[in-house]
């Protein structure tokens, strides 16, 4: 599955544990960080590899809210609406992204660019308001930097 | 007042092994493994009076001394780097500035307690702090701080940076184990204690990241010097705060244990945001442990005062509220979020957090039922202490302290049928 570069890479972090299993969470980055999401497919082949079943595979899955059970956008925004934040005006900031991109929270915009979600405290309340823009951090921000930031995207 | 854990964070490339060692990094390390026995480590952090920075305060020393002192099987090491308690943010900073201290006492931990690898679990959002910090176990094992042969001495123990993917169950220590192994985050059962039956059934001890980044000085200055920071015996140390809401300037801040609220408020944090909008309400150590009212603000930052207080220094996390802030609101997203997180498996927390939200969801839009305050407390009471581990108290605490005493907002909201809060804007 997705060649033998994937296929080393999984070797190595199965090693890293005193039983394969442990490797879970870790293959499962990698298997996202191949696809964009994980597949049913992809859940029985890391079943296989750490010696489990799909079924458990796929709980683990959905308990871990940053593995995407489908394709999302290629910019995915998960803004922080947890206390520090509210404080600081994410509500504000959800409304005005809900609105400059025309989805509600969950939904991918029809081209496939933009996905938005709301997401609990990212540990970055001294900086609030702020969203994780998929890996990166964004903090301390404005409408006016949000829409600087999102305007500047591919 | 000296910087200890933060003392590095502001030097250029602070992330580097070569930063680290300049300031005398990893001589603690090189003295507990060449010139102390693994119980005199121990003993030394006894001595030190530290108490957990995750939350739970429990002292460090003792923690370590449940571990057996016999070696039958193999030991583990866990580093609690799944920093989530909402306005908390400290074990972020000293991973993403400042990785080797925390790494270098995890080898002393894993060296006290002769662990045979240590592994960081960090919470899956931190991508550039697990970059740190993988970046820094390789500078870490290329100088022979970890792997095999640690400081030329024959002893072995690797370290290894695990990554989490979205779950606050998993800062439970239990949970942090379950998710360890490749499962759902879901907590267990104690007894059997970690120190007995652990990670893959072998003896375990966890540690929060700021916990561990204080064990080197401790090793070098010595437990006497770490013992003299802080309000007394109990409440020891160099200290991170974390200030966030309504603050002119928020953010992270090193202080002595038993800083008092007002000096973090007024001095370090520059005051309240707004000057017209003087403070209402703070929440000491996280969002789990219960509000304090304006009034009950004259107070220290350290456990004891806290606990006197009947709440908690817990993750140190300070959310600071001013007279804008409708208390019903705060509460909400105080009980979506725990509501979010419930793993599920105990009836209490999993119904019963949603339960609450629902309920201050109606009494924030008008919908209360006269009722409802009662019922609210009813429930937080028939969670707290139910349930397999603390969330569930995490759940029940806030709603308990909130509907005391800010009862009469609740009863306002209910009785107008709207929020009544003036000009809650939240910006």
């Amino acid at each position: 599955m997705y060649g033998p570069e994937f296929e080393r890479r999984v070797d190595a972090l199965v090693a890293r544990y005193p039983e394969p299993k442990a490797a879970m969470l870790m293959v499962l980055w990698e298997v996202q960080k191949e696809k964009g999401w994980i597949d049913s497919e992809s859940e029985a082949w890391v079943g296989k590899r750490l010696g489990t079943s799909p079924a458990q595979v796929h709980g683990v899955v959905s308990f871990y809210t940053m593995y995407k059970q489908k394709p999302m956008g290629r910019h995915h925004v998960q803004v922080c609406t947890t206390l520090s934040c509210m404080l600081r005006g994410s509500d504000e900031l959800m409304g005005h992204l809900e609105q400059k991109l025309g989805i509600k929270p969950g939904e991918v915009t029809a081209d496939g660019k933009f996905s938005l979600v709301r997401v609990e405290c990212l540990g970055s309340c001294g900086t609030a308001p702020m969203f994780q823009l998929n890996d990166d951090y964004h903090e301390n921000l404005t409408l006016e930097s949000v829409d600087r930031l999102l305007e500047g995207l591919e | 007042m000296e910087r200890v854990l933060t003392r590095n964070i502001h030097k250029e490339n602070s992330q580097s092994i070569g930063v680290y060692l300049a300031g005398g990094g990893y001589e603690g390390l090189r003295k507990a493994v060449t010139s102390m026995t693994p119980a005199e480590v121990v003993d030394a952090v006894k001595k030190s009076g530290l108490r957990g920075r995750g939350g739970a305060g429990f002292p460090t020393g003792l923690k370590w001394s449940f571990m057996p002192q016999e070696k039958t099987k193999k030991h583990y090491l866990l580093c609690n780097a799944d920093e989530s308690e909402p306005g908390t943010f400290k074990d972020r900073l000293l991973m993403e500035q400042d990785p080797h201290m925390t790494l270098e006492g995890c080898m002393i931990g894993a060296y006290a307690m002769q662990a045979d690898a240590c592994y960081i679990y960090i919470r899956g959002e931190f991508v550039f702090g697990a970059r740190m910090l993988d970046e820094a176990v390789a500078e870490a094992y290329a100088k022979g701080y970890a792997g095999k042969n640690v400081c030329g001495t024959g002893w072995n123990c690797d370290l290894v940076v695990h990554r989490g993917a979205g779950a606050y169950i998993c800062g439970e220590e239990t949970a942090l184990m379950t998710s360890l192994e490749g499962e759902r985050g879901n907590p267990r059962v104690k007894p059997p204690f970690p120190a007995q039956f652990g990670v893959w059934g072998m003896p375990t001890t966890i540690n929060n990241v700021e916990t561990l980044a204080c064990v080197p000085d401790i090793i070098v200055r010595g437990p006497e010097w770490f013992a003299g920071i802080g309000t007394d015996e109990r409440n020891t140390g160099s200290k991170l705060y974390c200030l966030s809401g309504h603050i002119q300037r928020p953010g992270v801040y090193e202080a002595p244990m038993g800083l008092p609220l007002k000096e973090l408020i007024n001095d370090l944090g520059g005051g309240m945001l707004h000057p017209d909008r003087p403070l209402k309400a703070c929440i000491p150590g996280g969002s789990s442990v219960p509000v304090l009212r304006a009034e009950e603000c004259d107070c220290n930052l350290d456990f004891d005062s806290l606990a006197a207080l009947k709440t908690g220094l817990g993750s140190a996390g300070i959310m600071v509220m001013d007279t804008s802030t409708c208390m019903v609101k705060a509460l909400q997203r105080i009980s979506h979020f725990y509501a979010h997180e419930s793993c599920g498996q105990c009836t209490p927390c999993r119904e019963g957090c949603g339960w609450m939200e629902r309920i201050l969801l109606r009494i924030e839009e008008g919908r209360g039922l006269q009722q409802d305050i009662d019922l609210l407390k009813n429930i937080a009471d028939n969670i707290e202490g139910r349930t397999i581990c603390a969330l569930g108290d995490a759940a029940a605490w806030p709603v308990q302290s909130f509907v005391t005493k800010f009862r009469d907002e609740f009863q306002a909201h209910i009785d107008e049928k709207r929020c009544t809060v003036q000009g809650a804007t939240y910006a």
